[in-house]
This record gives C-alpha cells, structure tokens and sequence, in this order.
C-alpha cells in the first residue's frame, strides 16, 4: 500500500493514461460500431458477417493481438488503442443492433404511416429508444477494455499496467499491489458513473424499455 | 400545395390485388377489389381475420405495395405521389396505438405538423386543441408519457395525431380493438361526433359488426381477399348479397347491429295513393325502435307506414313486411324489448344522414 502514498503524482498520472486509453478506444469503438450496426439493420445479410469477425477479433488474446499488430503499427499507445477499439466493437455493434431491433414494430409502422422519412425515422425514434441497450454495450466493452488495457503496457503503452509489470520486474510487490488496486478502481468507479449516465439517458429516452 | 390537402378527398380502388411472396410461396392476400369512398364519409371495411381488410387499407398510404390495380385520390393515381408526402397528408391510427414512448402526448400529437415543419408555438398549441377535442383536458394530459396513460386514453391520443395536420383522410386499423367493451363503445361515441364536427375521408377497419353498423356510412364486407358486398348499413340487412352476409351479420342482426340504423336510411321513397291515414313514424327512430312503435298501432287493412323526414314531412314509406325482413321476425309487441335496448340512443341526431 505504502506506493500509492509514496508515489501518488506518478500514481495519478498514470491513472490519467489509463483513462485516457480506455477512452479513446471506447469512443472510437463507438464512433465506428454505432453506424455499423444501424447500417446490419438496414442491410441485413451485413449481420453476421460482421458479428462473426468482430466475435472472431474478440477471441484473439490480447497479447497475440498486439504482436499482429506490431509490425505494422509499432510499440506504444497507437497499437494498444487499435486493439482496444476493435476488442470493443463487438459489444456496441452487437447492442445497437439488438436496441434497434427491440422498437416495437407498432411503433415503427405509425411512423412510416405518419409519412416520416429513413433518416427522421432513425433519428426521431429508432435510435432515442435504442439508446439505453446501446449504451448497455458501451458500458460492457469499457469494463472489459479496463482490464485489458493493463496488459497493453507491455507494449510500451503506459497505463496502470506500468505499476503491475514495472513492480514484478523489480519484485517490487507493493507497486504490483498499487497497480491492481487503482485498476479495480478504476472498474468499479467506471461502471457505476456510466450506469448513473445510462440511467439518465434511458429516463430521457422515455423509459422505452418499460412503458411497451 | 399538393392536390392531397384540397378540402375533401375522393378515394377510389379499381381492380386491387395484392400477393405476398413468401418462402413458402405467394399469399393471394386482396383479389380484384374496387369501390369508391365518397368525400366525407366513413367507409367500414369488415370481415373475418384474415379477410385483407388491412392489406387492403395499407395499399392506399402505399404502406404495401400494389400488386395489381389502381388507387386514386382526387383522380391522382398514389403511385405518381410522393410517398412521404402521401403518407402526412393520410391520418393513420393503428390497433395498438403505435404511439411513441419517449414522446409526451402533446409532442405525439404534434408529430406529422413537426415533419411538416410548424413552428413550435403553433404545434402545441394544435396539440392542445386536439387534445381538448378528444376529450383529454391538456392541462392534465399533455405532457404525460404515454405509459402514463389507460388503454384507452392512448387510443384518444391516437385519434387527436391522426387528425393533427388537419389531413382530409384518415385510415383507422380497428383503432377501438383493444380496449375493453365500456371504453370501447365511448370512443365509438366520440368518433361519430368528431366525424360529425370534422367531416372527414375515413376508411375504417374493423372485425366487429356493430361498431360498423353505429359508424359507417358505408359498409364494404370482406372474405378471403374479395368484397362480398359493398352498401349501407341498410343495403345489407334488406338486401343481403349472399348467405355469408346475413350470416357474418349473424346474431348481431337483431336489437344490436339495427340500434344504429335508422327508419329514414331504410325507408323508401312514398309511392302515390299511399293514403294519409297510415301511422306516421319519425325518421329518426331506430329499427328496434320502429317495431316497437308500430305494435302499438292499428295495423288492419295497411300494408305498411309513412316515414317523416327532418323537416317532418311523410316522404318516406316502408311495408310492414320489409321491416319485418329487416328485423328477422313478425313485428313484435311491446313487452319484448327491454327499456334499455329500446332506449333512444341520445346522440342518434347526429349521424341521422338525412
Ligand atoms: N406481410 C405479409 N406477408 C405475408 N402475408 C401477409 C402479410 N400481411 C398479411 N398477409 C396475409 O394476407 C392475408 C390478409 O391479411 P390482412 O390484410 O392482415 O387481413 P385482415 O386485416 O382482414 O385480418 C392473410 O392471409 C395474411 O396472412
Ligand atoms: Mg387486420
């Protein structure tokens, strides 16, 4: 315990990486997972094909991820963030999926009835209601992406990693255990504040999921 | 402004089919059907499950796809239009509400003006107004969600959105079918005097008699896809197309369906040498009604009674034996009817197209 009061600057900065990683990876993730799977429920021979390689990409073991990636994008953050956005596709395009397909097709038939186009159907309805499983998903891949990430440091991405392999390198057990603690933290911390997040959209998005 | 929005519509079928193609191979869902909705009138589409009343109905704002035949409005085929136009332009209520969850009731309401782009102003004050109309105080309602609200209440939301664009027709999907009984003959109620306020082009979806006999102007009878028959209300009890009408009327065909028939719709122009001395019934009495009335009469030596009209003029005839064709038996004496069924329906003044 005694390096986390010994070290807190390098602690904290490390933490900040940490998020930072993580961060980044989820929000990439979302950017590109998003789209994708509204454009399955548009096209819809696109699913599994698209579930099934990001399932695939999602069993590879991180290690062995990154060593693929190695010679292409080198050591350092770039490659873990890669390996981390593409770990976090699964979960956000698999819940957009499933969030979109959840509307009830009452309600999808009044709005094409009430003469609402692709794109104001999407907009107006589709997404708002899929908003909370979205996010179910968002939440998942940024748990998992938390853990993962602390191998990342292997490769030269910093991150709280650091502390663990950084300590068993130089037995150095107490910033092993400081290493551990802040992820565990970091995790619990996390996903309570975007289950709080989640639960404010859901209340925004109409309570969709309950009042059908 | 497109030709849609011109007053009233006109919506004609010629010759409509429809298949669905499916893996198990083509469903023949609609087979040949045309008829005519006049402007303003509430045309009931009835007929078992099944029978592609809904398919039929969805052929119209192109929600499927016409396999064969024409739809016209005003004399535009709806295949020239603008389908997203077509659509605002059509009020659509559908069984189980379809409202938007995470829309308030106002903002429901309001959709179709947001997509025809209305000021926000304007918009809510418009939801508020339909509200009103549908007999939802907006002060209480508006700003509800609507798992906030009965089954029923969000059937009157359902209504008031259909109407918000102030479209010249609308399409209602068995609207009243999921609801319970007591709610459901309220809503019929308000129907008729929202129709009666607003005069608009309705098509009307249902599988249950008597909801089309107290709503329909017209009534087009369904069966596997072709219409059976296609008249007024009286048209099918006095002159049943073929034994699947009178038996689709079937049990209804007594106090229940002919409530909301009136002696006028059934009544036929006074032939000459019809004597004065006759009994004179008012238009506006319900068939039960009239049969009641008539039992007290001194029917020797007449073979039927003059119906008054609005004004109270006796232009309209009618022979017993007709009446009793319609009533499915000899006229009956009082003491038949309870005083409930013989009540005087108070808003039959209303409907009365005389
Ligand atoms: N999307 C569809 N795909 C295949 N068959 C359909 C579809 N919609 C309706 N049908 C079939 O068309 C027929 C008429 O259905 P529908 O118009 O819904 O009848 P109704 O509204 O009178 O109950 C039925 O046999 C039904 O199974
Ligand atoms: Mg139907």
């Amino acid at each position: 315990m005694f390096y986390l009061f010994e070290q807190p600057e390098r602690v904290f900065e490390l933490t900040l990486e940490h998020i930072r990683l993580v961060g980044i990876s989820v929000l990439a993730a979302t950017l590109i997972g998003v789209p994708v799977g509204i454009l399955c429920t548009r096209i819809r021979w696109l699913e599994s094909p698209i579930l099934n390689l990001s399932g695939i990409l999602y069993t590879i073991p991180s290690l062995a991820f990154f060593a693929i990636l190695i010679p292409y994008t080198g050591l350092g953050a770039s490659t873990a963030t890669i390996a981390l956005t593409l770990y976090s596709l699964l979960a956000i395009i698999r819940n957009t999926i499933a969030g979109i397909d959840d509307v009830p097709r009452a309600t999808l038939d009044a709005a094409r009835g009430m003469g609402m186009t692709g794109r104001q159907r999407l907009f107006l309805v589709e997404l708002p209601l899929a908003i909370p499983v979205i996010f179910a998903g968002i939440r998942v891949a940024t748990m998992a992406a938390i853990g993962i990430a602390v191998i990342a440091a292997v490769i030269g991405a910093g991150g709280l990693g650091r502390l663990i392999f950084d300590g068993l390198r130089t037995l150095d057990a107490d910033q092993v255990l400081a290493g551990a603690i802040m992820a565990t933290v970091l995790a619990l911390v996390g996903d309570w504040a975007l289950k709080r997040l989640g639960d404010a959209l859901r209340r925004d998005a109409g309570a969709a999921a309950e009042g059908r | 402004m497109s030709p849609l929005w011109a007053g009233v519509s006109l919506i004609t079928l010629e010759h409509v089919s429809k298949n669905f193609d499916s893996p198990s191979g083509s469903v023949r869902a609609v087979e040949d059907v045309s008829f005519e909705v006049d402007a303003g009138a509430l045309h009931v589409l009835i007929g078992p499950s099944g029978s592609g009343k809904t398919t039929t109905m969805r052929m119209i704002n192109r929600l499927e796809t016409i396999s064969e035949g024409t739809i016209t409005i005003n004399g535009r085929d709806v295949r020239d239009l603008d389908v997203v136009e077509l659509r605002r332009a059509i009020g659509y209520v559908i069984q189980q509400g379809g409202l938007f969850p995470h829309f308030t009731v106002a903002d429901n309401v309001a959709v179709v003006p947001r997509l025809l782009g209305w000021p926000r102003a304007r918009r809510r004050q418009r939801a508020e107004e339909l509200l009103a109309l549908v007999g939802l105080p907006p002060k209480q309602f508006a700003d509800r969600f609507p798992r906030q609200l009965s089954g029923g209440q969000q059937q009157r939301v359902g209504v008031a959105r259909a109407l918000a664009a102030d479209p010249p027709i609308i399409l209602m999907d068995e609207p009243f079918g999921a609801v319970d009984p007591i709610t459901r003959k309220q809503l019929q109620r308000e129907l008729r005097r929202i129709q009666a306020e607003v005069q608009k082009t309705i098509v009307f979806v249902t599988h249950d008699i008597g909801e089309a006999f107290l709503l329909g102007d017209r009534i087009v009878l369904m069966a596997e896809g072709r219409i059976v028959q296609n008249g007024t209300p009286a048209d099918l009890l006095r002159n049943p197309a073929s034994p699947f009408v009178t038996e689709f009327i079937g049990e209804d065909r007594s106090l229940r369906a002919l409530q909301h028939t009136y002696l006028a719709e059934l009544a036929g122009s006074r032939p000459d040498g019809v004597p004065d001395d006759v009994p004179i019934l008012a238009g506006t009495l319900s068939i039960p009604q009239a049969g009641q009335e008539l039992a007290r009469h001194d029917r020797s030596n007449r073979e039927g009674f003059l119906v008054s009209d609005v004004s109270g003029r006796p232009s309209g005839y009618l022979t017993y034996q007709q009446l009793a064709t319609v009533l499915g038996e000899s006229i009956a004496p009082a003491e038949t009817m309870t005083s409930a069924e013989a009540a005087p329906d108070p808003e039959a003044a209303h409907v009365l197209p005389v």
